[in-house]
């Protein structure tokens, strides 16, 4: 009696929440499913599904105004953004996990702090700057940018993570006489990679979803898919497959990425506050 | 156990951070303030010249500023109201036993990885749009006629937008939080006989008050620079519509070429985001202790 009364919420919990996460799915689904149409078909919306599957838009995405560019300077300024914030936030978070001084927590803070400055303060001198030093719509500009933006992201959830490595650990190794060098290589950095690869993936998540200075340093040159794709708002004609296979080809990595790295997701972007 | 040595060497390697994120905060800024002082125009740079405040006269008195900031506001509001109810809603349902979990929590928090300009130009032409979007469709389909959501209603449409992409964050935080709620707990509470609407105000709601303020402060920062989403579907308009204070500031910088009143907008938007900052860094500091 309890259990049929049990599978039967459970059938009902289980059509709901289908139900729920397919509607907030469907923009992602309907994309797709329009970037495999013709221009004609994408239109008819009365038929869900097309007459044939197309890979045309695909191709004239590409031919159109050269897809795979704007692809590559995604890819360019995520992983380059995020190996410098890398470079600069391990050694920073080893020290201030392993060797705290009564000035870390507001050291931590401050750094937390930057990430609070709305980026419109800073719109106008960034933009003079990177004017006079003629690095609007430059690559390296932009890696640098979102580099700064991230950093202390990638610093506070590094930290977190080397705070679970046990001290005790590191003390052993010292007694066996291990020096500072090695212990780094051998018993930190073997324990430290699954965190360095998690704050590495949401890194580059973030960095290739970012939207305000890849619009506003960049035009045609380097210009990522976030900039790339806000090319289309000026309708042409038909374009609406078109436009879907652009999206879906700009989603896709990050998606799997995203997919991927969820568990971790959590505790980066609330740093460290829910784990 | 830090050595004299250890802590030469610790601040050796913290000296990098700190000296790019204190350049990184500090320079614009100042530029940010002095640029609100002047009169400097790109397109007359003959005639600039430090003017005190006018710049912030001419901004907190245009109409446009008003509406910005009021725009902002129920942006913020709006998108933060939906996002947290619904997501303490989605949280409790996917929180059951249910077949597929992994796939519903995949398709769940999918929007949050999709890059802004791409979910405000699907929603915009997809959609939303009055002749070849969905909801034009379902409108026709059932013989209402169809709604011009940007062009009408162009600020819900973009909280509308904003919502679609932050809830999944929501969502996967107070999931998250709701996880780590003890199962004996929740078991004893029923066991007690307590219903469903008791066990959530006086079990659940309470465990979950720290991921729902993570998640308000978080998003709010985010939401307080919301310009993309904008950028691509309504240029702010119609007039001055569903402009908010970033989408303001890109106006009259990258368009009008004002340096000094887009600056002194500037100045004004740091000042909005500080006053919220000044708690999340409280409440962040505080588990840190914990």
């Amino acid at each position: 009696m309890a259990r049929a009364a049990s599978t039967q919420r459970k059938v009902t919990v289980t059509v709901a929440a289908w139900i729920v996460s397919l509607i907030i799915f469907f923009p992602i689904l309907w994309t797709i499913l329009t970037s495999f149409k013709t221009e004609g078909d994408a239109i008819n919306i009365s038929h869900f599904f097309q007459t044939a599957w197309s890979i045309e838009s695909y191709f004239e995405v590409q031919s159109r105004s050269d897809y795979f560019r704007h692809f590559f300077n995604s890819v360019i300024i995520a992983i380059g953004s995020t190996v410098l914030a890398l470079l600069i936030a391990v050694p920073a978070a080893w020290a201030m996990a392993f060797a705290p001084t009564p000035k870390t927590r507001d050291l931590m803070m401050w750094m937390l702090s930057t990430k609070m400055m709305p980026a419109v303060g800073v719109l106008v001198p960034i933009y003079l700057i990177f004017k006079t030093l003629g690095l609007l719509d430059n690559v390296w500009g932009l890696m640098i940018i979102l580099m700064l933006i991230n950093l202390p992201i990638v610093i506070w959830m590094l930290y977190t993570y080397f705070k679970e490595i046990p001290v005790d650990i590191l003390e052993a190794a010292r007694m066996d006489g291990a020096t500072l060098g090695k212990e780094l290589v051998y018993v930190l950095v073997p324990m430290a990679v699954p965190g360095i690869a998690s704050t590495m993936l949401l890194n580059i998540i973030l960095a290739w979803n970012e939207a305000f200075w890849t619009l506003n340093l960049t035009a045609a040159k380097a210009a990522p898919l976030t900039a790339f794709i806000a090319s289309y708002s000026s309708p042409e004609g038909l374009f609406w497959a078109k436009l879907s296979a652009a999206s879906t080809l700009a989603i896709a990595p990050i998606l799997v990425l995203g997919w991927i790295s969820q568990k971790q997701l959590v505790r980066g972007l609330t740093f460290g506050a829910v784990k | 156990m830090a050595t004299r040595q250890t802590r030469t060497l610790a601040r050796i390697m913290s000296a990098p951070s700190i000296i790019v994120l204190f350049v990184w905060m500090i320079v614009p800024l100042v530029l940010t303030l002095w640029y609100s002082l002047q009169r400097y125009n790109l397109n007359y740079p003959e005639r600039a010249g430090f003017v005190w405040f006018r710049n912030y006269y001419f901004f907190l008195t245009d109409p446009a500023f008003i509406q910005a900031i009021s725009n902002t506001l129920i942006l913020v509001i709006g998108v933060l109201v939906i996002t947290v109810v619904g997501g303490i809603l989605l949280a409790l349902l996917l929180d059951q036993p249910i077949w597929g979990q992994g796939i519903v929590r995949l398709l769940v928090i999918a929007p949050f990885f999709v890059m802004p300009t791409v979910s405000a130009l699907v929603w915009k032409n997809m959609l939303m749009h009055p002749q070849y979007g969905i909801f034009a469709w379902i409108s026709t389909s059932l013989g209402i006629k169809p709604v011009s959501w940007l062009t009408d209603y162009p600020l819900l449409s973009v909280i509308i937008i904003t919502a679609w992409e932050w809830l999944p964050f929501a969502t996967l935080i107070l999931l998250t939080a709701l996880q780590s709620l003890d199962e004996d707990q929740k078991e004893a509470s029923e066991m007690d006989g307590a219903n469903f609407i008791n066990r959530f105000i006086y079990i659940i709601l309470p465990h979950l008050s720290r991921a729902i303020t993570v998640v308000i402060l978080i998003e709010t920062i985010f939401l307080l620079g919301i310009f993309a989403e904008i950028f691509v579907t309504t240029q702010g308009g119609p007039g001055y519509a569903s402009t908010n204070l970033p989408f303001l500031v890109y106006v009259q910088a990258l368009l009008n070429y004002d340096v000094g009143g887009a600056s002194a907008g500037g100045v004004i938007a740091v000042i909005l985001a500080n006053i919220v900052a000044i708690f999340l860094i409280r409440i962040v500091g505080k588990n840190l202790d914990a």
